[in-house]
């Protein structure tokens, strides 16, 4: 994946070419009275293509995903998706999406075969049709054997996929995922990223929320980080990880009881030119070369353990947006 | 270049019709449990009819020079019309619109919130000609309709069904949490289902009531199905039929518009 995702990176730093961009925002603001939830953001989405929209609590992914639903008008700014504007033709826009919410909001009075076929008819998808499409799509996300079952009898993971299912009834040229696969145990999530990679394969551009970094930084070919309603960094997962924290992270522990020994160890990075972060009872330290000096600053401050890995999206998350609580 | 006028601010059209999928859905959701919808309407008129009609009735002599029962009759008839609307969009969509999420859902599909607000009062408003429909039948196996004006309730049914699914659905903008509605029930709903014309003649009340009542909307549904229950005619009828079109635009127009304020942010 990885040399395609790079290709992907480099054609999207083109000028925006309006016919291959499925959804283009300029200035995007939203305001809510006086708050500000989506604050001039600018966003190119290249079609097929998967566009990662990261950001903690609070940030303005749900409100931005609104507008760009046309669920919810902007404030200021232009929104093209697909080519149309989203203040005047959103049942157009509305039509050729598909909608993975974060809550199931799955009927609870239908069966399963039946879910599939209602949401059909709100597209006026003829009836014949719909029937061979959810068939189609229960075999997809292998629900076929709950076809008839009822929605109060499936697991949640059976539901998220129905939800995936029900988001394809219309065979949408946007798939918008938000956060499709939280609250799921690691059978379920890694059937999801299956499903989801499938769809890329058959060309949909999918834009995605998550609050886990692997799934982001796995599935993802652009993503932009926004806080507080900003674009905090926007690129490939990779590029952001090199540039952020550099590839290589290492966990210095001293144990929480030490202070003075992660001040002195502080002060030693400090004076090497290493970024790191200070946690209660250790130092992150990012670098490209930390083996180097990983066994001289274990012995110098006497430190109980190093721990070396790989330096990963949610490192450079932690990095832009801060620690601190959001909620 | 002039600025495209933004469609949220464009009038509601309804010539595109995509609000029947929403309706449908509705239909099909109270199709399924049938057997358990339909009971309500036929066991109610009976034990009504015998309790205060039959019961209390035998007490009392004649009423505007029918016996009680005959004159309750028809009253049942619209309380249900009353009912069955109200509660369509005060609890039933309540549950759809906050708990199942069902909106939601629906609202990710070319249908627009004004779609989806329309088939939820067109949906009570034939939920009331189900009801009272079914409740009329029963009644007339009582021979206490008189044919074929009796079949004006019908049409009748629709347009006070939408009066009251009007007014449900701008309790349902408004209410903060769902037990916000048994308020609603007690100060509006059981007031009308008592001082409508509906257990004794308003010209019982005093004077001051008995004009105040005349401007509920339970009133003048009773005036309506009462006329064509009978076949006979008071002379209000013309003014109850204006009275409750006027209402149904009224109510159901600002329903949708507080809707739009409380779901569009």
């Amino acid at each position: 994946m990885a040399p395609d995702a790079t290709a992907r990176a480099d054609t999207s730093n083109r000028p925006t070419d309006a016919r291959d961009a499925v959804v283009v925002a300029r200035g995007l603001t939203k305001r809510y009275g006086d708050f500000v939830a989506v604050d001039g953001i600018d966003l190119t989405i290249q079609r097929g293509t998967c566009f990662g929209l990261l950001g903690p609590n609070g940030a303005g992914k749900t409100t931005a995903i609104k507008t760009i639903q046309c669920v919810s008008p902007l404030t200021e700014g232009t929104l093209h998706v697909l080519g149309m504007d989203t203040r005047t033709e959103r049942r157009h826009i509305k039509r050729l999406l598909g909608l993975v919410p974060q809550e199931d909001n799955l009927d609870p009075d239908f069966t399963v075969f039946k879910n599939l076929t209602t949401y059909a008819r709100f597209f006026r998808i003829p009836r014949r049709t719909a029937h061979e499409r959810a068939d189609r799509l229960l075999h997809f996300v292998q629900l076929q054997e709950k076809r008839d079952a009822h929605i109060q009898q499936l697991s949640g993971g059976m539901k998220r996929r129905l939800v995936v299912a029900r988001s394809l009834v219309n065979d949408p040229q946007l798939l918008i995922l938000d956060e499709p696969t939280t609250g799921l145990d690691p059978q379920a999530r890694h059937t999801i990223w299956d499903k989801i990679r499938a769809l890329k394969r058959e060309g949909k551009t999918v834009l995605l929320t998550t609050h886990y970094m692997d799934e982001a930084e796995m599935l993802c070919d652009r993503l932009v980080i926004i806080d507080k309603g900003r674009i905090l960094e926007e690129g490939a997962p990779r590029e952001l990880i090199r540039k952020h924290v550099g590839g290589q992270a290492m966990e210095l522990v001293a144990g929480a009881e030490r202070p003075e020994t992660l001040d002195a160890l502080a002060a030693d990075l400090d004076a090497r030119g290493v970024t790191y972060e200070r946690l209660s009872d250790r130092l992150l330290a990012f670098g490209p070369n930390l083996n180097e000096i990983e066994n001289e600053l274990r012995t110098k401050h006497g430190l109980t353990e190093t721990i070396e890995r790989r330096a990963t999206l949610e490192d450079v998350f932690l990095r832009l947006t801060g620690r601190a609580l959001r909620d | 270049m002039t600025e495209p006028k933004s469609d949220w601010d464009r009038p509601y059209d309804v010539r595109a019709r995509p609000m029947f999928a929403m309706f449908g859905r509705n239909r099909d959701v109270f199709l399924k449990t049938w057997k358990v919808n339909f009971i309500p309407p036929i066991v109610e008129p009976v034990l009504y009819l015998l309790a205060l009609g039959y019961g209390l009735g035998a007490l009392i002599e004649e009423v505007n020079g029918m016996p009680y029962v005959v004159f309750i009759a028809p009253a049942l008839i619209t309380i249900t019309m009353m009912q069955s609307a109200f509660f369509e969009t005060t609890y039933s969509s309540y549950v759809r619109m906050f708990f199942q999420k069902t909106w939601d859902a629906v609202v990710a599909t070319p249908l627009t919130i004004e779609d989806i607000m329309v088939a939820e009062l067109l949906w009570a408003g034939v939920r009331s000609v189900i009801y009272s429909t079914i409740m009329a039948t029963v009644v007339a196996l009582f021979g206490l309709l008189s044919f074929p004006s009796a079949l004006l309730i019908i049409p009748i049914a629709f347009l006070v069904g939408m009066v009251f699914a009007g007014l449900g659905l701008m309790a349902s903008a408004k209410v903060p949490a769902i037990d916000s509605f048994s308020y609603v029930f007690y100060l509006f709903i059981t007031p009308q289902f008592l001082f409508s014309g509906t257990f004794f003649p308003l010209e019982q009340l005093p004077d001051p009531i008995e004009h105040a009542a005349l401007a509920l909307p339970l009133t003048n549904a009773v005036i309506l199905v009462r006329s064509a229950s009978l076949g006979t005619t008071t002379g209000l009828e013309l003014f109850a039929f204006v009275y409750l079109v006027v209402a149904a635009f009224v109510f159901c127009g600002l329903a949708v518009g507080w809707m739009k304020r409380r779901l569009i942010d």
